[in-house]
């Protein structure tokens, strides 16, 4: 019976989607300069217990997509459109004081830059029990086991002396792990985690992975997995979405994408990463050009100057983005199946 | 924490053993020299070495400065010669203190009850009417000279308008009791509370005219400081938690915004000092500030030594106070 309970928790993928994002755009419209589409019409869902991988280069709009869905953004000069269903109901319809009782409780959020992201003159556990006190109505008092249980939880040694501790009494890793405890407080069923290991070293991120995918596996948290860096998901996520230019190019489940990617920027992006298992000598292959380079999506694919393989067409018709169960491509011209 | 206060107490040592030597080079200045400033310029010279020699100033300076110190510590400087005639300059000094201190606080209290949060709505309505009025008032309230200011809120409230006394710290006809000197607290403790609301209505135009200029300072470093803090990454992860407005206002963004307004306002009470000369001119107050311009015009030598070092030292110690303040909000400070 438990046995059950606990598959269709953590791989029961066919359940109905918890988190289903429908046609995202936002539009910043500062006074004086043209509107800028930072995210164009993205669509994705995410199941209870699923981790989802968001993946793309730096300003191809994955923070405003989680600002977004989080309610996150600013007030003024930013036009969002589009659905983003928590559960059936429209996120983006919601007043203000609702989604503020949504955040912490129903989402949680952790941000790239541990240091910057932790008030330095607050205690650690005050930032945790702050978040216990909010939603579940507890006082400092009470709530203070539950953020020892939880600073325990993430691998913190010593809770009971690092309740008591600033951020800058902490290492990088630590603190990152206190940010985990802090969005995972209230058992929130979405964690979005906005490239949470880019500011750590290389054997911490992996640390840090793997205590993510242990918490999100044990709770059923569903995961959104944000990150530039393919390899560094690779062993975590179930599902990918690569964003360019503020368009979902590609999507599909973990293994058929990492073995027969057809966007060439996906392929760009996997060829771009140091295999271990690579032979000696194979040259890493970077994307050329940069961001800068990019054509507007209007009538053309924004990927085209960039791009290994563009045809006449890609320069005159935006690719659409055609769904194939669970793989989706928007390419004119997409890479070869090798087998 | 404990270290942290004795080792700034140490520093303030040091601190004030300079700013007694720098006193004392003053006085060894002072044009004609002491002795001629007592005696007059057409003293003959017998007299001249007879006091010279009685004052010990015909000792080598370390030595002159030690006299000074030792005598500095006990509280010795002399008789007042202009201000008080006859009385001692301490003694002038400790009188009128608590007339200047009670001012200032009240100065400053109006300056931080009002520059803080008018600081922090200002920045939160950023280039909102509200916010380009605030600024220009601001402005104002740097530009225009204390002294003007105090005179026109006394013709206006005072002898125009009658709403509020023109001079003094209280009525003398109420024959109030004294405690402490402080005469609001005077009339709170002794439960004389129609002398503590005289005191209170004649502490208010002077205490707004000293308070215009702190408060736009620190109104501007708030607003300032409160716009740097919204930007900050942990603002956005208190948001990213559903915290209220309340705790996000008050554990996010002021604790952090208020550290350099803390350190202005310890600058600022060397400002409050000046402003205090000014204004207590201007409203008779029988303060500190009174006594220091009546003695520089009456070449009051004692009573300026007496004021100039308190003065300093009372400087150097609200500055560790704020120190302490800042180390209570920062602690990053503390452990350091
Ligand atoms: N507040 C804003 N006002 C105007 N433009 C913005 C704002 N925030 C983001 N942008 C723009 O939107 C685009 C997407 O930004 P976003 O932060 O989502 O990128 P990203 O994919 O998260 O990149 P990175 O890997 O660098 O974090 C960028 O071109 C950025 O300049
Ligand atoms: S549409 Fe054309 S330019 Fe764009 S990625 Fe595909 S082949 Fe390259
Ligand atoms: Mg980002």
């Amino acid at each position: 019976m438990t046995e059950t309970i606990e598959n269709t928790r953590t791989r029961g993928h066919s359940e109905e989607p918890l988190l289903s994002v429908r046609d995202l755009t936002v539009t910043f419209t500062r006074q004086g300069e043209k509107p800028f589409v930072a995210v164009d019409g993205v669509s994705f869902d995410v199941r209870p217990g699923q981790t989802v991988g968001l993946v793309g280069e730096s300003g191809c709009g994955k923070s405003v997509t989680s600002l977004a869905i989080m309610g996150l953004l600013p007030q003024r000069g930013v036009r969002v459109e589009g659905e983003v269903l928590y559960g059936g109901t429209n996120l983006l319809t919601q007043s203000k004081e609702q989604m503020r009782d949504r955040r912490g409780r129903d989402l949680g959020m952790i941000f790239q830059d541990p240091l910057s992201s932790l008030n330095p003159v607050v205690p650690i556990g005050v930032q945790v029990t702050e978040v216990l006190e909010r939603h579940k109505g507890l006082s400092r008092k009470a709530a203070t086991p539950l953020a020892r249980e939880m600073l325990d939880k993430v691998g913190i040694p010593d809770p009971n002396r690092r309740l008591k501790d600033y951020p800058h009494q902490l290492s990088g890793g630590m603190r990152q792990r206190a940010l985990i405890a802090m969005a995972l407080a209230c058992a929130p069923k979405v964690l979005i985690a906005d490239e949470p290991t880019t500011a750590l070293d290389v054997t911490i991120q992996a640390q840090i992975l793997a205590l993510l995918k242990e918490l999100v596996e044990d709770s059923g948290t569903a995961l959104v997995m944000i990150t530039h860096d393919l390899g560094v998901v690779a062993g975590l996520v179930d599902r990918i979405n690569v964003l360019y230019a503020g368009r979902i190019v590609e999507r599909g489940d973990r293994h058929p994408l990492f073995a027969q990617p057809r966007h060439p920027y996906t392929h760009g992006l996997l060829s771009s990463i140091p295999r271990l298992d690579g032979e000696r000598g194979t040259k890493l292959t970077p994307i050329p050009g940069s961001v800068s380079d990019n054509l507007p999506w209007a009538n053309a694919c924004a990927f085209a100057p960039r791009c290994s393989q563009p045809i006449d067409v890609c320069v005159e018709k935006t690719p659409e983005f055609v769904e194939d169960g669970p793989r989706a491509l928007r390419c004119h011209n997409p890479v070869e199946v090798s087998r | 924490m404990l270290r942290f206060i004795l080792r700034r107490l140490l520093q303030m040592v040091g601190v004030v053993v300079v700013l007694s030597l720098l006193v004392f080079l003053w006085l060894r200045s002072l044009p004609g020299g002491t002795v001629s400033a007592i005696l007059g310029e057409k003293a003959t010279p017998a007299r001249r070495a007879a006091l010279e020699k009685a004052l010990g100033l015909d000792q080598p300076l370390y030595v002159q400065y030690w006299q000074f110190l030792k005598r500095a510590v006990q509280g010795q400087f002399g008789s007042s010669t202009g201000v008080q005639p006859g009385v001692d300059a301490m003694q002038v000094f400790v009188q009128r203190f608590p007339a200047t201190l009670e001012l200032s606080f009240f100065a400053l209290l109006f300056a931080i009850a009002a520059g803080i949060p008018l600081g922090y709505m200002a920045a939160r309505r950023r280039t909102s009417w509200f916010d380009n009025l605030s600024v220009v008032g601001s402005l104002i309230g740097v530009a225009v000279p204390v002294f003007f200011l105090a005179f026109l809120l006394k013709y206006w409230f005072a002898i125009n308008l009658h709403w509020l006394p023109v001079s003094g710290r209280q009525d003398p006809s109420l024959d109030a009791t004294r405690v402490t000197g402080f005469f609001v607290l005077d009339g709170l403790l002794t439960r004389e509370y129609d002398a503590a609301w005289d005191a209170l209505k004649h502490l208010i135009l002077p205490s707004l005219a000293l308070a215009t200029i702190p408060f736009a300072v620190i109104f501007r470093i708030t607003r300032a400081s409160v716009l740097d803090v919204m930007d900050e990454d942990y603002v956005r992860t208190a948001e990213s938690k559903g915290l209220t407005n309340k705790v996000i206002r008050g554990r996010h963004i002021l604790r952090n915004a208020l550290l350099p307004v803390v350190t202005t306002i310890g600058l600022q009470t060397g400002g409050l000092l000046v402003g205090a000369v000014l204004t207590e001119r201007v409203f008779s107050w029988g303060g500190i500030g009174e006594a220091v311009a009546v003695a520089f015009t009456r070449r009051d030598y004692a009573v300026l030594q007496v004021c100039i070092l308190m003065a300093a030292i009372t400087f150097v110690v609200i500055n560790l106070l704020v120190d302490i303040a800042y180390a209570v909000i920062d602690p990053r400070v503390r452990t350091r």
